[in-house]
């Protein structure tokens, strides 16, 4: 077996998670349970110290590589360098450095989002050329029919016509209906990945 | 949660892994008595979009182009961690197909932990199949902590690494649509799926291939990757079933409840 000792650390803190959800036990609700968890969030920090230098060593290798548009890695690393100073001299919780540092990153994210309303649009708009299936079809018209229902145009529209308020709500109702179906799919899909690391089957970690 | 729901979930917990624990065993290795056959082997149901990842898996290594796995922003810590676990146990077996390519898998993701497991995965992987040259730490990178800055990370290795084909799967929101986009440009097949109902909704109109669900879960199966996981599978089903009879009966129950109700009062 590929790495022992973590393999069993892994299962003993899963079982230990798992059997604290379900099993009023003190010791493991109050004690260990809160332990493992701060023990985690800590490993998870210092996990995302480790991402931010791999990201920051990959830019430096591209800023070496003999390619065009390597100016974005040149950006990327100056962007950082600049945050990471004027972090670390005025601290994270200066309002002045939150106000800079949300004024430059609202408005790129903020374009991005404009673009990535344009590209839905068009996508939409292609989508009964790429799929030529009747599902293709489904999607279109009850994504129509729940812009029109959910935005409350039918009442708008029609008035108090007896029995539509009713004919709405049940509307309203079926995309929930069907978004707890898929979830509950989502849901037994994920009982079974973490049945599948309390086992040892999977080991993203024995590396 | 009541004393009720924890009573059902461990109900729920306990028959999932007893059920993938013994459709696992009879093909791996418990035989008893030499008279004890193993069971027929579990078929999958076929599913086009995965014959066609397959084949384009196939023809990424023959054309010594690479395949970019995206393994999304989910925190380890939190529940949308599943599918990126899932998406893990693609990579292990994506790796091991890919030994004998010139070009190894790029795995991104928008967090640092899972950008340490994903590195852990390929170097397993390598180990295992005795071509630790071919390993670098670079493979499995962070792009990007928030969600755009993920996917503007991600979408520049789309556009200029070589990438064959892309493989999404983990958590991300309707942002994933820009990704789905830059592949498509580029001419490169793309299969995705995430556990956010926003993303699927938008995956099912730009992604070349989406799994909806719980597919998302099955990628490792039809990868071959292992008995566990076509186990999993199995037992997803078994426990589909138990819940589906349990909502009914409990509809069942409620219509009678209120219509005794209605007749008593």
């Amino acid at each position: 077996m590929k790495a022992p000792v973590a393999t069993a650390i892994a299962i003993s803190v899963a079982v230990i998670l798992l059997m604290g959800s379900f099993l009023p036990i003190p010791l493991l609700q109050d004690v260990l349970q809160p332990y493992l968890l701060a023990c985690a969030v800590i490993v998870a920090g210092v996990a995302t110290l480790i991402g931010i230098y791999n990201l920051l060593s990959v830019h430096l290798g591209k800023l070496n590589a003999p390619k065009a548009g390597n100016l974005y890695s040149l950006f990327l690393l100056l962007a950082f360098l600049v945050t990471f100073i004027a972090g670390l001299w005025f601290t994270p919780a200066d309002a002045g450095f939150q106000r800079v540092v949300t004024h430059i990153q609202v408005p790129v994210e903020t374009s991005l989002l404009a673009v990535l309303a344009i590209s839905l649009t068009y996508t939409s708009l292609r989508l009964l050329k790429k799929r030529q299936d009747m599902m293709a079809w489904v999607f279109v018209v009850s994504t129509f029919v729940f812009l029109i229902a959910t935005g409350g145009y039918i009442g708008l529209l029609l008035g108090d016509v007896p029995g539509l308020r009713g004919f709405s709500n049940f509307i309203n109702s079926l995309p929930m209906a069907g978004a707890r179906g898929i979830l509950l799919g989502v849901g037994l899909g994920s009982l079974t990945t973490g049945l599948r690391i309390v086992f040892g089957a999977d080991r993203p970690y024995s590396g | 949660m009541t004393t009720i729901d924890k009573l059902l979930g461990l109900v729920i917990v306990i028959l999932g892994g007893l059920t993938m624990f013994l459709s696992a065993l009879p093909s791996t290795s418990l035989r008893f008595t030499k008279k004890m056959r193993p069971r027929r082997k579990q078929v999958l149901r076929p599913l086009p979009a995965f014959q066609k990842l397959r084949r384009a898996i196939g023809l990424a290594i023959e054309d010594g182009r690479g395949v970019h796995l995206s393994l999304g922003k989910a925190n380890i810590l939190q529940a949308n961690a599943a599918s990126a676990l899932s998406g893990l146990s693609t990579l292990g077996r994506l790796a091991q197909l890919s030994i004998v390519s010139d070009q190894p898998p790029i795995v991104t993701s928008g967090s640092g932990s899972l950008a340490i497991l994903s590195q852990d995965t390929l170097q397993s992987a390598y180990r295992s199949g005795s071509a630790m040259a071919q390993y670098r730490p670079d493979l499995g990178r962070m792009t990007g902590p928030t969600s755009f800055s993920y996917v503007a990370g991600t979408m520049p290795i789309v556009h200029r690494e070589k990438v064959y084909t892309n493989i999404l799967i983990g958590n991300y929101g309707p942002e994933i649509a820009l990704l789905c986009e830059a592949a498509d440009r580029q001419g490169t097949f793309t299969i995705a799926a995430s556990d956010a109902l926003p993303a699927q909704a938008v995956l099912y109109a730009t992604a070349q291939e989406p799994l909806i669900g719980e597919e998302m879960f099955a990628i490792p199966a039809y990868l071959k990757a292992g008995n566990f996981h076509r186990s999993s599978i199995q037992a997803q089903d078994l426990l589909r079933w138990v819940l589906i009879i349990t909502l009914v009966v409990g509809a069942v129950l409620k219509l009678i409840e209120s219509l005794l109700g209605s007749a008593i009062l």
